[in-house]
């Protein structure tokens, strides 16, 4: 991992990423392909905006009465034998899965997608514990193989060719060489079928926590988190407590939309919801299921009421596929588990609003990411209240000068009247530095030409000008 | 696990919730159209608007099929529909001879017991506990299930309606085996169906399977079978 502050760690990625045209072109490949399809499925609904209003208020209830659905929630699912865990951050949460580890005597962990189990560092708390941990989600077993962090919430391995990714497999498994997408998906199959069969225990996240049924809704495609949860003989969730949602019904939208808004797709492959271990007489499940309810620093954003409705959040990456700062910086530079802009939204309250503004200023603040959400959070406007809140609780000493200068400047109209004719002389002399190491704009002028000043001010034409031809005599 | 149980944050993060939730949340952009996500298609008897929002779902049974079938083969689900009982034992001897299975998998449920019996199939019925190296080498899992979705080409199946949790999931090739009269509108019908068909006891797995199994993880490129099964079959018997 670097040791460089996060401001500096993306200014330096992004600079390097943005220049990468081989980059370039496989992000612009993959997403174009996805606007085709999300757009043919958003033409299938009956009324897209009217079912975004509709689940931005499912969230919006859910999220104002947190405490209330939560507790059914825990209750109902606790009620069929799955033990509850409340976990007030990223170190109970692993202390608590590495104690059941430990006290079944696991040895292997099968583990399908999950972003939360990434925000806590599950996966190397549980292998310093001397858990094997597996990922079985094809994208995230590829990018944990090379030892990588997920490039985009919902698709790990968007970054990579297939070159790549035969490379590694190759290097790693001992493969034999693959050259189509389908080949490589086999070799990962086969090396999955064989964990899926022994592991002990299996670790998902959650997409929904449905209040009513007390249930775990998990959305995939690939079929793995269903095998994970059901064949190991204990299977553990981490649900973010955001995932809450009232009513067993609600995924009738909320389905739908996650799958059109995340891929595409109509629906996703898999959506199982899951509401106990093995219940009596069922044939199969695990013996033990374990729901871990995490806040780390979630109530922190709920605290916030102008910004609570990131909280809404589906994490279906559709913010990430139309925003054109991800597209050119990709997703490893923000640092963060949460890529673009929902990331860039939640990351200051998740983990310090000092170190982790500057990705509110990488906005171009077009909105297309708020036009885009299906639950209608209003993100951009985010970004801008996250960048007044890092001015108002620590402004730099020097721009609060510039600022206090120019107030002085502004309100003095003889002052004023002088600067200008000032400003013409230093304009005469600047070229003699620009562009070098002296230059005082070297930022700005390393990719623009800096303007001119008008050779006369509006004041000095109007005073100057000749009297106007104008002919009163018609009138 | 231990005897001690460990303790946990919740009273805390409830209080912070409490807390925070103090100051209510303005509310932007939101003007959602009346009526809740909850009613299902069509069923407006008690006065409820039906949904309007979602991709729209036709009236009649044979309209809903026509769609359930275009919904299946644009997702590659093969939907094959037999006249009796007896056209389902020639479908099943068909798929085997075509698939070349030796052995299938599969679960006592009324459409598809003697079927299976009659089609003459070796099969391991996992009703009393399996192997799972041994569900695991079958050529096939054959299903019921709970309901056939119109609007998705989606199959809901739940532990009791489709033996169990990993049947339909771990052999290469799911049969579902179910009758027209379980074609439902929408994902909101198929759900109420899950709730009240088990004598007020909703089901503690329930899965809407659309599709085999698939994968976009490399260049986002479409490969059937990721985990689970490459092929999807579903025969529906009038």
């Amino acid at each position: 991992m670097s040791t460089l502050a996060p401001s500096s760690q993306f200014a330096r990625d992004a600079d390097r990423v943005s220049h990468d045209l081989r980059h370039r072109r496989l992000i612009q490949k993959a997403l174009g392909g996805y606007y085709v399809k999300r757009d043919e499925q958003k033409a299938k609904f009956a009324n897209w905006q009217e079912a975004r209003s509709l689940a931005g208020e499912v969230k919006y209830e859910a999220i104002n009465h947190l405490d209330k659905y939560l507790i059914q929630f825990a209750d109902a699912i606790a009620a069929r034998g799955t033990k509850v865990f409340w976990a007030s951050d990223g170190a109970e949460a692993n202390a608590y899965i590495c104690r059941v580890a430990k006290e079944n005597g696991l040895k292997s962990v099968i583990k399908s997608k999950t972003m939360t189990g990434e925000e806590i560092h599950l996966g190397p708390e549980l292998e310093k514990a001397g858990v094997e941990v597996v990922e079985s989600d094809l994208g995230e077993f590829i990018v944990q193989l090379r030892e990588e962090p997920p490039y985009h919430i919902v698709f790990p391995s968007m970054h990579l060719s297939r070159e790549e990714i035969n490379e590694v497999f190759q290097r790693k498994l001992g493969s034999q060489p693959a050259f189509t997408p389908e080949e490589l998906t086999m070799i990962a199959r086969g090396v999955m079928r064989q964990k899926y069969c022994t592991a002990d225990m299996g670790i998902s996240g959650a997409n929904f926590a449905v209040a009513d049924t007390g249930m775990i809704s998990i959305t995939e495609n690939e079929g793995n988190a269903r095998l994970s949860t059901a064949l190991p003989r204990i299977h553990v969730a981490i649900v973010g407590i955001e995932k809450i949602i009232p009513r067993l019904e609600d995924l009738a939208l909320l389905l739908p939309m996650l799958a059109t808004a995340g891929s595409g797709q109509a629906i996703t492959c898999y959506n199982t919801m899951l509401g106990g271990p093995r219940q009596p007489g069922e044939i199969d499940g695990p013996e033990e299921m374990h729901v871990i309810l995490l806040d780390n620093q979630r109530t922190r954003l709920l605290a916030d009421p102008e910004q609570r409705d990131a909280l809404h959040c589906i994490r279906c990456g559709a913010c990430l596929n139309v925003c054109p700062i991800f597209k050119n910086v990709g997703g490893h530079a923000y640092g963060t588990t949460y890529q673009g802009p929902i990331g860039s939204v939640i990351t200051p309250h998740l983990r310090g609003l000092q170190s982790w503004k500057h990705l509110s200023n990488a906005s171009s603040l077009c909105g297309a990411c708020t036009e885009t959400c299906p639950v209608k959070i209003d993100l951009h406007h985010h970004l801008l209240q996250n960048r007044r809140n890092a001015v108002q609780g620590k402004a730099r000493w020097w721009e609060k000068w510039m600022w206090k200068g120019f107030d002085f400047l502004m309100t003095r109209p003889a002052l004023y009247r002088w600067s200008a004719p000032l400003g013409r002389i230093g304009m005469f002399f600047y070229p003699i530095v620009e562009r070098t190491a002296a230059d005082p704009m070297q930022h700005w002028t390393k990719t623009r030409d800096f303007p001119r000043l008008a050779e006369y001010s509006f004041k000095e034409y109007w005073k100057n000008r000749k009297t106007p031809d104008v002919d009163t005599s018609t009138h | 696990m231990s005897t001690q149980a460990p303790i946990d944050s919740r009273e805390r993060i409830l209080a912070r919730i409490r807390e925070a939730l103090q100051s209510p949340a303005p509310k932007r952009h939101l003007n959602p159209p009346p009526g809740l996500p909850t009613q299902p298609m069509g069923t407006d008897g008690a006065g409820h608007a039906p949904q309007e929002w979602l991709p729209q779902v036709p009236e009649s049974l044979e309209d809903r099929i026509a769609l359930f079938e275009r919904n299946s083969k644009e997702l590659k689900t093969r939907v094959i529909r037999c006249a009796n009982e007896a056209a389902l034992i020639e479908a099943l001897k068909i798929l085997a001879t075509e698939q070349a299975w030796r052995r299938v998998a599969s679960h006592q449920f009324s459409l598809g017991h003697t079927a299976i019996l009659s089609a003459g199939l070796p099969v391991t019925w996992v009703d009393k506990g399996y192997q799972i190296a041994e569900l695991e080498s079958a050529d096939a899992g054959i299903t019921g299930c709970e309901c056939l979705v119109t609007q998705t080409g989606s199959i809901l199946i739940t532990a009791a309606s489709s033996g169990g949790r990993a049947l339909s999931v771990l052999p290469p090739h799911h049969v579902v085996i179910a009758h027209r009269s379980q074609v439902v509108a929408d994902l909101s019908e198929a759900l109420a169906v899950a709730k009240t068909s088990h004598q007020g006891k909703e089901p503690a797995f329930l899965s809407f399977i659309t599709g085999p199994s698939r994968t976009g993880d490399i260049e986002r490129i479409l490969v059937l079978g990721a985990h689970g099964p490459k092929h999807l079959t579903v025969i529906l018997v009038d």
